[in-house]
């Protein structure tokens, strides 16, 4: 094997992420992570649902959750999704430019939804007077979907600092790997907001 | 590596449009079921009893779409993920049924 | 960059390269280091309890002192010595095992180490800052919301940061045993030691994320006025109690785990047989792992769970013991017509197997629920934990010490002193525990800083004194044994001895490179196969050509030092919102330098093939 990594149609392998042995670990690596970052925040989940009800006569999810925001704030996340796939769609044609516009989408949508998330947590705070030290149940609810949005802004960051540093440099074997791995991990983000409207939201609307 | 010719290239190219396509279809599933979702719980149409399984159902499913297709847990070389994120799906059930079911007040 | 040349070199460049090195040998001695002199600390610590324990209603330490002794026993013991001691064996053993360079992930190699490393001492700071953490190991609330001070606050973020460490090392070890293992070393013929590494890190990769969480939760609570645990409003202790469990009955099987891998290739290379029922040992160790996910609540039978749920967590409890049996079996089948070799480390192997035997028959006996109510928080169970634990792991961590020390630094320890040493513990060991099962029936508590007279304590707590003080003899002569092997040792060649696995067919200490040609493996105990069948040594499975090798760096040990100055920050801003400068400074520390390491291109460096040429086999 040569020392070289850059990329070129001829080249190409089918899976440039993969392709070297670097890839490989970084594509497990990170698997191996999110299978962590499972049990992670069900045990986040797993205490709001302990704590769900428990109140302490403050606002209940069912009195504070507006499920408008909350449908906006999916369908970002969701079209974010399907976005980083284009891009991962582009990078096995080794079209790193229109890799890069779809990621640069993605990054969009994760501000606009990270940009709701916040006016969110303002809106429950000073119409509702509800916060992380009102209950239990407020407590829970911040810090589930506060280390969601964690996980967001760090995703963001990841994302941002990639696109930066590639921007002039084109695709290769050293940082195909990197891209994937990122798409990974906010596919994994994506999994995470599903449950949190389903168990948070609805169920909270629900009762 | 320098017998990748055009022949192979368009090959790959028409493969992975074939799997782009399906990726799209996946999408619009989801779409789909969360605004099933929603509209269960905005319009109070369904008893909670029926409403609950029925919500975690459509999760389930959607996320399985997510891991399947997009992150393309369904491909050849990841056996190793599926039991990694099966294994941490298992300790997540398991915590999830302690913190639900066994904890007394 | 080479760091082959091994002339003497300043203090200064030494320390320079073990702060910078990510080669998975030199982090192991760091682990070994690091590891060793909690360790002593942990001990010291013990000797200090027991010296209170010696006499009834004994002043030498004081009711609150006595608290934190037994809090930063167990929490050094179990957190900063036994495991970072494994870590060291799986580090320095498991990639040339599999004929591997190195791991997956060298700069997070390192990363894991000095986060572990930091995080231990930022937890032992608290000794210096006037207030140790002191409601118990495992910290239950309110006790630990409750508790004044800061010492619980060193507690959460001491743990939090070498715990974070911990996960990065198991993920690295997954993935180097999934994508590094040399041609022909397919999953059923990896060493026995290999496949406990790999299912002790899927462990420690589902059990640490609820510490984690359960860390965070009571971080929150104890500094930020939110209300996890908080009862007036609506908070539940009991969420702490499943979520430390949930981590923390898997992290029992994360210290033992491995030390079964050691033993069996102990006993397979000290018997010259191969390993007795290698696929039963191997599906053994997963259904090991795979039970001790599902037991957690059998630390929770007094708390009130119910009698279903009770009778569900303790058939799961001893079903556990069925494939430790087969465990324990095999062994003693490896042995059977074995040529036998009593060496030190064979010697712990032996050992283990009668002390461990009993530790897990105190552990049937704690399982059944309804007994339990009556051995619950009395000496009994500290005399069963400490039964698996040290008659287990540091039994393991010893044998396995003896056993790869010529491989780690290139000396044979003395096997005289080794074997004295071994039966001042062993002896030790069981003075101090074996009469507390007894105490513990009799009806003496656990945590306790004095006994009264003449409730018939008296003796045997001061049998277990005086047993105590014998480890500690033991332990000192362990170091002794260290230090005169480092000046006097006999030198060490490829294969001290007659070993079956890959690692004895490199030199004693391997070069940096691992192999100059990665090796063919022909089966299980590849060595020993070719020592039969072949020249007795390996046949390369790629021609010499350069070799990849990644480059060293200072950034790890930035990254950490900058999350412990944002620990420190946390744990006192409390008091004072200046402290929150620590914080953001910390985290501009460990982030900058994270941001540095993602934005510049590190692509390793060549070792020649003319270079390798040169190097003598």
């Amino acid at each position: 094997m040569s020392h070289d990594h850059s990329l070129n149609p001829e080249t190409m392998p089918q899976e440039p992420e993969k392709a070297t042995l670097e890839g490989k670990n970084k594509f497990f690596g990170l698997w191996f992570f999110l299978g962590g970052e499972t049990v992670l925040f069900a045990s986040f989940f797993g205490t709001f649902l302990a704590l769900r009800n428990s109140t302490a006569n403050g606002p209940t999810g069912d009195e504070i959750f507006g499920l408008e925001l909350v449908f906006i704030m999916t369908m970002l996340l969701l079209t974010s999704s399907l976005t980083s796939v284009y891009a991962m769609y582009h990078m096995k044609n080794n079209d790193f430019k229109k890799m890069q516009l779809w990621l640069a989408v993605t990054a969009f949508l994760g501000i606009g939804f990270l940009g709701c998330e916040i006016y969110e947590f303002y809106h429950y705070i000073t119409d509702f007077g509800f916060t992380f030290r009102s209950s239990a149940f407020g407590s829970a609810f911040y810090t589930l979907v506060g280390f969601h949005g964690g996980h967001v802004v760090f995703g963001l960051s990841w994302l941002i600092a990639l696109l930066v540093r590639n921007a002039k440099r084109g695709l290769n074997l050293y940082n195909a790997p990197k891209f994937n791995t990122f798409s990974l991990y906010w596919h994994f983000i994506d999994v995470v907001w599903v449950f949190i409207f389903t168990v948070v939201y609805l169920m909270g609307k629900v009762g | 590596m320098m017998t990748d010719n055009t022949n192979f290239n368009s090959f790959q190219k028409q493969r992975n449009k074939e799997e782009m396509k399906r990726q799209l279809i996946t999408f619009v599933l989801m779409i789909g079921f969360t605004i099933v979702a929603f509209a269960i719980v905005a319009t109070g149409s369904m008893q909670k009893m029926f409403a609950v399984p029925l919500l975690l159902i459509m999760a389930v499913v959607q996320v399985g779409f997510q891991f399947y297709y997009f992150m393309h847990m369904k491909d050849k070389g990841h056996e190793f993920p599926s039991l990694m994120i099966y294994g941490g799906v298992w300790a997540a059930i398991l915590t999830i049924a302690a913190l639900v079911a066994i904890v007394w007040w | 960059m080479s760091t082959a040349t091994a002339q003497k070199r300043g203090f200064g460049a030494v320390l320079w390269d073990y702060l910078t090195t990510v080669d998975h040998k030199k982090i192991a001695h760091l682990y070994l280091f690091g590891g060793g002199f909690f360790f002593i600390l942990g001990g010291l610590e013990a000797l200090l309890i027991r010296i209170q324990l010696i006499k009834p209603e004994n002043d030498f330490l004081s009711a609150g002192l006595y608290n934190e002794m037994i809090t930063m026993h167990g929490t050094t013991m179990i957190f900063l010595a036994a495991m970072p001691l494994l870590l060291a064996l799986m580090n320095a053993i498991m990639p040339l095992q599999i004929g591997a360079r190195d791991v997956a992930f060298p700069f997070l190699n390192a990363l894991g180490f000095w986060l572990f490393m930091l995080g231990g001492l930022l937890l032992n700071l608290s000794w210096i800052m006037g207030d140790a953490p002191d409601s118990g190991w495992t910290a239950y609330t309110p006790l630990a919301t409750e508790s004044p001070g800061h010492g619980l606050d060193y507690y959460v973020l001491g743990l939090q940061i070498s715990g974070a460490g911990t996960l990065m090392g198991g993920i690295n070890f997954l993935a180097t045993i999934v994508t590094m293992r040399a041609p022909g070393m397919t999953y059923m013929r990896m060493p026995l030691f290999t496949w406990t590494t790999f299912v002790t890190s899927t462990l420690i990769l589902f059990a640490f994320p609820a510490l984690t969480v359960g860390l965070f939760l009571l971080m929150f609570d104890r500094m930020f006025d939110s209300a996890f645990f908080d009862v007036t409003l609506g908070g539940n202790s009991i969420i702490w109690q499943h979520l430390f469990w949930i981590f923390g009955h898997p992290e029992v099987y994360i210290l033992i785990l491995p030390v079964f891998g050691i033993f069996s290739e102990v006993f397979a290379t000290f018997s010259k047989k191969r390993l007795f029922g290698y696929t039963a040992m191997v599906f053994a160790t997963m259904l090991i792992a795979f039970l001790g996910f599902m037991v957690w609540a059998h630390h929770m039978f007094t708390v009130g769970l119910g009698p279903v749920a009770n009778s569900i967590f303790a058939v799961a409890t001893m079903a556990i013991a069925v494939p430790t049996g087969i465990k324990i079996f095999n062994w003693l089948a490896t042995m059977w017509g074995g040529n036998i070799t009593v060496s030190t480390a064979m010697l712990y192997a032996l050992g283990f197997i009668p002390s461990f035997t009993i530790g897990g028959m105190t552990g049937v006996m704690l399982a059944s629920s309804v007994a339990d109510y009556q051995y619950h928080d009395s000496y009994f169970v500290v005399a069963h934990f400490h039964y698996v634990i040290v008659g287990g792991t540091v039994f393991g961590i010893l044998a396995g010490l003896h056993y790869w020390w010529p491989k780690m630094f290139g000396r044979v320890l003395n096997e005289t002193l080794g074997k004295i040493t071994f039966w001042l513990f062993f002896f030790g060991f069981h003075l101090t525990f074996f009469i507390q099962h007894f105490l513990g029936l009799m009806g003496m508590p656990r945590r306790y800083w004095v006994f009264l007279k003449d409730q018939d304590l008296d003796l045997g707590n001061l049998i277990s004194s005086l047993g105590a003080l014998l480890m500690g003899v033991g332990g000192i002569l362990f170091l002794i044994n260290i230090i005169y092997t480092a000046a006097k040792g006999e030198k060490a060649s490829a294969d001290p001895f007659d070993g079956r696995t890959l690692e004895w067919a490199v030199s004693s200490p391997p070069p940096y490179y691992n192999f100059k040609q990665l090796p063919l493996v022909r089966g299980l105990d590849s060595l020993w196969i070719e020592k039969r069948e072949g020249n007795g040594k390996l046949k390369p499975a790629e021609p010499l050509g350069d070799v990849h090798m990644p480059n060293g760096s200072i950034l790890p040990f930035i990254m950490s030092v900058g999350f412990t100055i944002a620990g420190v920050g946390f744990i006192y801003q409390p008091d004072n919102r200046t402290w929150l400068l620590a914080v953001f400074i910390g985290m501009g520390i460990a982030l900058g330098s994270m941001l540095i390491r993602s934005l510049k291109d590190d692509h390793g460096y060549y070792i020649s093939k003319e270079e390798l040429e040169k190097e003598a086999d």
